[in-house]
């Protein structure tokens, strides 16, 4: 039964393989076969877990050594497997949600002559990040990090002919090479540290290291989270990554790859867990990229950046939860998987909008369309209560359980950190009502498209909301099953292991205080967008409406800061090379040319000249030799 | 005992004189050398008695198995275990048959054999009068530009004299580095020089400049011979014996039995070491090492371009084999003494030969000085008195020989009207109009640069690796240093063959015949064989890095 993980990440790589040398012979299967292999993966998925499931807690762990990559003495990386709960939690949602965003891309690419190539990416993405999470070291890790890197670059910029796609796809790619280098930095520390950087090792050998070592490896680590979970500092690029196609938004943007970082961290836990300090980073950073999300999707009128903002913030949430420690490793994943299904589902609605609405993405301009596309309203509309927390669906369970676990962690820091997460729940109501009301509520207020056409929204094909409808499902369902009997702590616990904490106020009054602010969330933007008239052009809107309407000014930071510093560095760079080492070079060239010019006229054709040169020679050997026994 | 002998009239004398030996020599292991010199003397007697018309055949064709002959001769000495365990010194003590003597005789030998395909080779110029030419004049005594050279170049007359000159010196170069005796060095040197003299002044074209060079060659050749033999002489004052045996000993000391007839010089040690020092210098003179390198330039663009190549590659295999046997079986026990002597000539020939090799203008004067250059790095091998530094010495021959002999007879294809166009600026774009030819001499430039995955920089590893060892560390930084400006003036060819618009009226590049061909092609493959797997190379070096005394 092992022996099938590998084939978990060699069916989607069998297709990407296919489908990107198959050549245009495959143009009219080529999203089929796509399609099955993703399909096969969770396929197989679901075999393992079912076997799993029928074992003891303690042998949930499956391995299989595939071969060994780079044996050299002193340096042991091998490609193996390891497919546990933690793993076995991520390979279902993958296999899973990336299944049903091959069949929506059916319907939803059918249009598109790339379309053979887009489910090669598609899958390529899919065995890249399924690699990801079953390595059983660092180093496989990475491969597969980087790998989800390429298939992320690749998608964004899939409508490459769109200036903006192929700056956006750069700008991702670039941000997250700092985010990889983090990522690199660590393995080489752990290597140093531990001799290896096989899982088991590694974390079992924490114990004997000294904290200093653990914290420069934990935050190296969290870099890498950054870049990939688009978490302050590094958050710039998953807004400009709503550019693809919107299929990948969700599957990649929204409910797995960016969650590869919160993966990290709790895989990692043994590290964090010994180097509180970096644990209290992680949590700052989640913090800080909850609020910084939330008040982003507020001002955002594209509604899949709104949805970006959400994306952040939620995963903000996550980092949080895993920077928590043991306290929060369960909620973190489970968050992450009810946060899969929603968020995913939220933006195939947003996509179908967009299907029928000639490619608009500002919501100024929808509205009233939930009598035009009834399916898709339904199921965003619970993808919405999911996500604000609704009692009873899916985000109220797990957001729920991380803003407890943040006030359990106690003292100063669990106020505060219980405090902001109860502020970005508020948030979280108030801008995705504000999405809610104006796409789906009010007036239409519809625009012709830049070539005249009427928009005539419709519901889109069935291969679309099939998709969407099961997302629902998770959406409405997933939170109570997890919770209920603690079904996810226990089934995650002996992996991530579990801490209650001291929690300093009851969980029913952290419940109630949760409904008081989405109360308050939802009806600030109820006054403010379902009362009044929305305008077509965004108002100027207040200083803090207008950063955040310009991301906060990441970009503006980032240009000032990062571009100038770095422009004015590499100037002086410059400055530095061409005065001083080429002026030593090229004067050490010069004058070894001058010398030669002067040696060689001692070269005047005479023999006589020559003669003297060797006689002269020979008096000085005959002399030297004389003189060192003399000396 | 007691009983009164009878002594004849001649046998009066208190002492009986000692009995005469017959010589004893060992003709099996020495066959080599002697295959060699006969087939050279056949040579003379072939230039006498076979017609004008054939003996060009005859000649190549002799020459050619001669040489082939003795390669497998000393193959078979090596097989038979002549270079490690049956090492020993013959013809009484004249010649030693050891490892580095077979090993260089068969560098020698294979790099007199590809040269002697070039000597062949006689379609790289136009015909002339229906007659077909090789590199050298028509009749090498009549003057340049009289009538009885026109008449010799109508008759379609050629030199085939070169072959068995050619033989007679690769013969001196086979004793040379095997010579156990001081005499039979200074021999071998003067029968490895004097047909060198002849064969540099028989050039086709620009005869002036070759006889020029040749005078030159000869004269300074000359100087130092006498050098040589005045360091011999002294060195004889100094132990009472040529044997390089005797002489070891006498220096270090376990023989101190003096011979009445020398009293008043044997064991003066201001005797030992200006002798020393003098037949050092001799042999430096021959690999062209600095302050005695002047001659280089001058004779090497002068000869005749195939000459060139085999003087270039096998005198400085024999020099170099000579040098070492002098200075590790003789005078071990003074390197304390002539280390830093030898210290500072590397150190100024790699220096020297670097620096001024940038400036030329023509490539067979920037091939010389590069050869200059070469000969520093040999040295640092030399100076590291161990036995890696033999291995990595004799490596280095054999690598820089094949090297140097291929990009000689690349040089001989590049023509215009005037002949080779040896001038750097008519190479300009060579690599557009003839890319496979300029893609092999990059390859022998990067292996003259000392580029990986060539064979000269797996010598030149070893060399500096082994110098290191034997704690001359400054010469290896020198050695690096030289080296990089090296690379400059190297590269800078591979720039101007790839990388400049050819001129207009630029040279064309002939197409030989399969023996320059072969030529080339052996040294590539050389060059690349033991750039990528030097290692089986390395250690045959190694197990006949071991002189016997």
């Amino acid at each position: 039964m092992e022996n099938l993980i590998a084939l978990l990440v060699a069916a989607p790589l069998l297709g990407a393989a296919v489908l990107l040398c198959g050549g245009r012979a495959l143009d009219r299967v080529g999203h089929l076969l796509g399609t099955l292999l993703a399909a096969g993966s969770f396929v197989i998925a679901v075999v393992l877990f079912s076997d799993m499931l029928g074992k003891s807690p303690e042998d949930r762990t499956f391995s299989q050594h595939l071969f060994s990559w780079i044996p050299v003495e002193g340096f042991q990386a091998d490609v193996a497997f390891q497919l546990d709960q933690l793993s076995m939690t991520f390979v279902l949602l993958i296999s899973g949600v990336g299944t049903l965003i091959h069949i929506y891309s059916i319907g939803y690419m059918e249009h598109d002559e790339r379309r053979r190539r887009f489910f090669g990416y598609l899958n390529l993405f899919l065995a890249a990040m399924l690699l990801l999470v079953l390595a059983d070291n660092y180093l496989l890790l990475y491969v597969g990090w980087e790998g989800v890197g390429l298939a992320s670059y690749l998608l964004i910029g899939f409508w490459q002919h769109k200036p903006s796609a192929a700056t956006a796809a750069k700008k991702a790619f670039l941000v997250n090479r700092v985010g990889d280098m983090g990522l690199s930095i660590a393995i080489m520390l752990m290597f140093t540290t531990f001799g290896t950087f096989a899982f088991g090792p590694v974390l079992d050998s924490v114990g004997d290291t000294s904290e200093g070592k653990l914290t420069a490896i934990g935050l190296m680590l969290l870099l890498a989270a950054c870049g990939k979970s688009a978490q302050v500092p590094l958050q710039s690029w998953l807004g400009d990554a709503m550019e693809g196609p919107t299929p990948v938004s969700a599957l990649i943007h929204a409910a797995t790859m960016v969650t590869a970082g919160v993966y990290l961290i709790v895989r990692s836990g043994a590290i964090f867990n010994a180097a509180p300090d970096a644990q209290l980073v992680v949590t700052i950073v989640g913090a800080v990229t909850l609020l910084f999300g939330a008040i982003v999707g507020c001002a955002k009128d594209d509604i899949k950046k709104a949805l970006a903002g959400s994306t952040m913030s939620q995963i903000g949430y996550m980092v949080l939860a895993a920077g928590l420690g043991p306290i929060g490793y369960v909620f973190a994943i489970m968050h992450l998987v009810t946060h899969g299904f929603f968020k995913a589902g939220l933006f195939l609605g947003a996509g179908s909008v967009m299907h029928g609405m000639n490619d608009e993405v500002d919501m100024r301009k929808y509205g009233a369309l939930r009598k035009y596309m009834p399916v898709t309203f339904v199921t965003f509309g619970l993808g919405y209560l999911a996500i604000i927390g609704f009692p009873g669906l899916s985000g109220f369970f797990s957001k729920d359980k991380i803003i407890e676990a943040a006030f359990a962690k106690g003292g100063t820091e669990g106020w505060i950190l219980g405090s902001v997460a109860l502020l970005g729940a508020a948030i979280t109501a108030f801008y995705m009502t504000r999405v809610m009301i104006m796409t789906f509520f009010g007036e239409k207020r519809w625009q012709p498209d830049a070539e005249g056409h009427e928009p005539h929204p419709h519901e889109s094909p069935s291969s679309m909301t099939i998709p969407m409808i099961v997302l629902a499902v998770g959406s409405v369902f997933a939170g109570g099953f997890f919770s209920i009997g603690d079904r996810f702590l226990n089934w995650l616990e002996p992996v991530t292991g579990h801490d209650h904490g001291h929690a300093p106020i009851s969980a029913g009054v952290v419940t109630g205080a949760t409904m008081v602010c989405l109360v308050i969330g939802v009806g600030i933007a109820w006054l403010q967008y379902g009362r009044r008239e929305i305008p077509v052009v965004a108002p100027r809107g207040s200083l803090l409406t207008r950063a955040a309407r310009r991301d906060l000014l990441q970009d503006d930071f980032n240009h000032v800061v990062l571009v100038r510093g770095g422009e004015h560095l590499t100037r002086s760079l410059v400055y530095v090379d061409h005065t001083l080492v080429d002026g030593v070079v090229n004067g050490t060239a010069a004058s070894v040319g001058g010398l030669s010019g002067r040696l060689r006229k001692l070269q005047n054709g005479y023999v006589r000249s020559y003669a003297v040169s060797m006689f002269g020679g020979a008096a000085v050997i005959v002399a030297a030799t004389l003189l060192m026994r003399a000396v | 005992m007691s009983t009164p002998t009878v002594h004849s009239l001649w046998t009066t004398a208190a002492e009986p004189i000692s009995k005469i030996d017959a010589p004893k020599i060992e003709y099996a292991q020495l066959s080599p050398t002697l295959i060699v010199i006969g087939a050279a003397v056949l040579g003379i007697l072939v230039e006498a008695f076979v017609p004008r018309k054939s003996r060009y055949y005859v000649q190549a064709f002799l020459a050619i198995v001669a040489l082939a002959a003795a390669f497998a001769a000393v193959v078979g000495l090596a097989a038979g275990g002549y270079g490690t365990t049956k090492a020993h010194i013959a013809a009484m003590g004249a010649i030693a048959v050891d490892g580095p003597a077979l090993f260089l005789q068969g560098t020698i030998l294979l790099a007199g054999l590809v040269s002697i395909f070039t000597f062949a080779e006689r379609r790289l110029d136009p015909e002339v009068h229906g007659n077909r030419v090789d590199s050298f004049a028509a009749q090498a005594a009549s003057v340049p530009g009289s009538d009885s050279e026109k008449a010799a170049i109508k008759a379609g007359f050629t030199t085939t004299e070169v072959f068995p000159l050619a033989l007679f010196a690769i013969g001196g170069m086979l004793v040379f580095p095997a010579a156990n005796d001081l005499l039979t060095l200074f021999i071998a040197l003067e029968v490895f020089s004097l047909p060198l003299y002849l064969l540099c002044a028989v050039a086709r074209r620009k005869r002036l400049m070759s006889q020029e060079a040749a005078v030159k060659y000869f004269l300074l050749g000359a100087f130092a011979s006498a050098f040589t033999l005045f360091g011999i002489a002294l060195l004889y004052g100094y132990a009472g014996s040529v044997s390089y045996a005797t002489v070891a000993s006498v220096v270090d000391g376990s023989v101190t039995t003096v011979d009445p007839a020398l009293a008043d010089t044997m064991g003066n040690d201001a005797l030992l070491l200006i002798g020393m020092a003098l037949v050092v210098m001799g042999l430096l003179f021959k690999v062209g090492a600095v302050p005695f390198h002047m001659w280089t330039p001058d004779v090497y663009q002068g000869a005749p371009t195939p000459v060139t190549g085999f003087m270039a590659a096998a005198t400085k295999v024999a020099a170099f084999g000579a040098l070492l046997r002098l200075l590790y079986v003789v005078l071990p026990g003074l390197r304390w003494d002539w280390r830093p002597v030898m210290w500072a000539v590397a150190i100024v020939t790699m220096l020297a030969g670097a620096i001024v090799a940038i400036t030329q203008t023509d490539i067979k004067r920037l091939l010389a000085y590069s050869s200059i250059a070469h000969a520093g790095f040999i040295l640092a091998g030399v100076i590291a008195t161990s036995p890696d530094g033999v291995s990595s010495v004799l490596f280095y021959l054999a690598a820089y020989s094949f090297v140097t002999i291929g990009a000689f007879a690349v040089v001989t294809l590049v023509r215009d009207a005037g002949g080779e166009a040896t001038h750097l600026s008519k190479w300009a774009g060579l690599g557009r109009r003839s890319p496979l030819v300029a893609a092999v001499f990059a390859v022998f430039l990067l292996a003259f640069a000392g580029i990986p995955l060539t064979s000269g920089f797996a010598g030149k590893f070893a060399v500096f690796k082994a110098a290191a060892e034997g704690g001359a560390g400054a010469l290896v930084v020198v050695g690096v240093v030289s080296s990089a400006i090296a690379a400059f003036f190297y590269i800078r060819v591979i720039v101007l063959m790839f990388f400049s618009e050819p001129k207009a009226d630029g040279p064309t590049v002939a197409v030989p015949s399969p023996l320059t061909m072969t030529t080339i092609g052996v040294g590539v493959a050389v060059t690349i064989v033991l750039g990528l797997a030097p290692q089986y190379f390395l250690d045959l070096a190694g197990q006949a890095g071991v002189f016997v005394r």
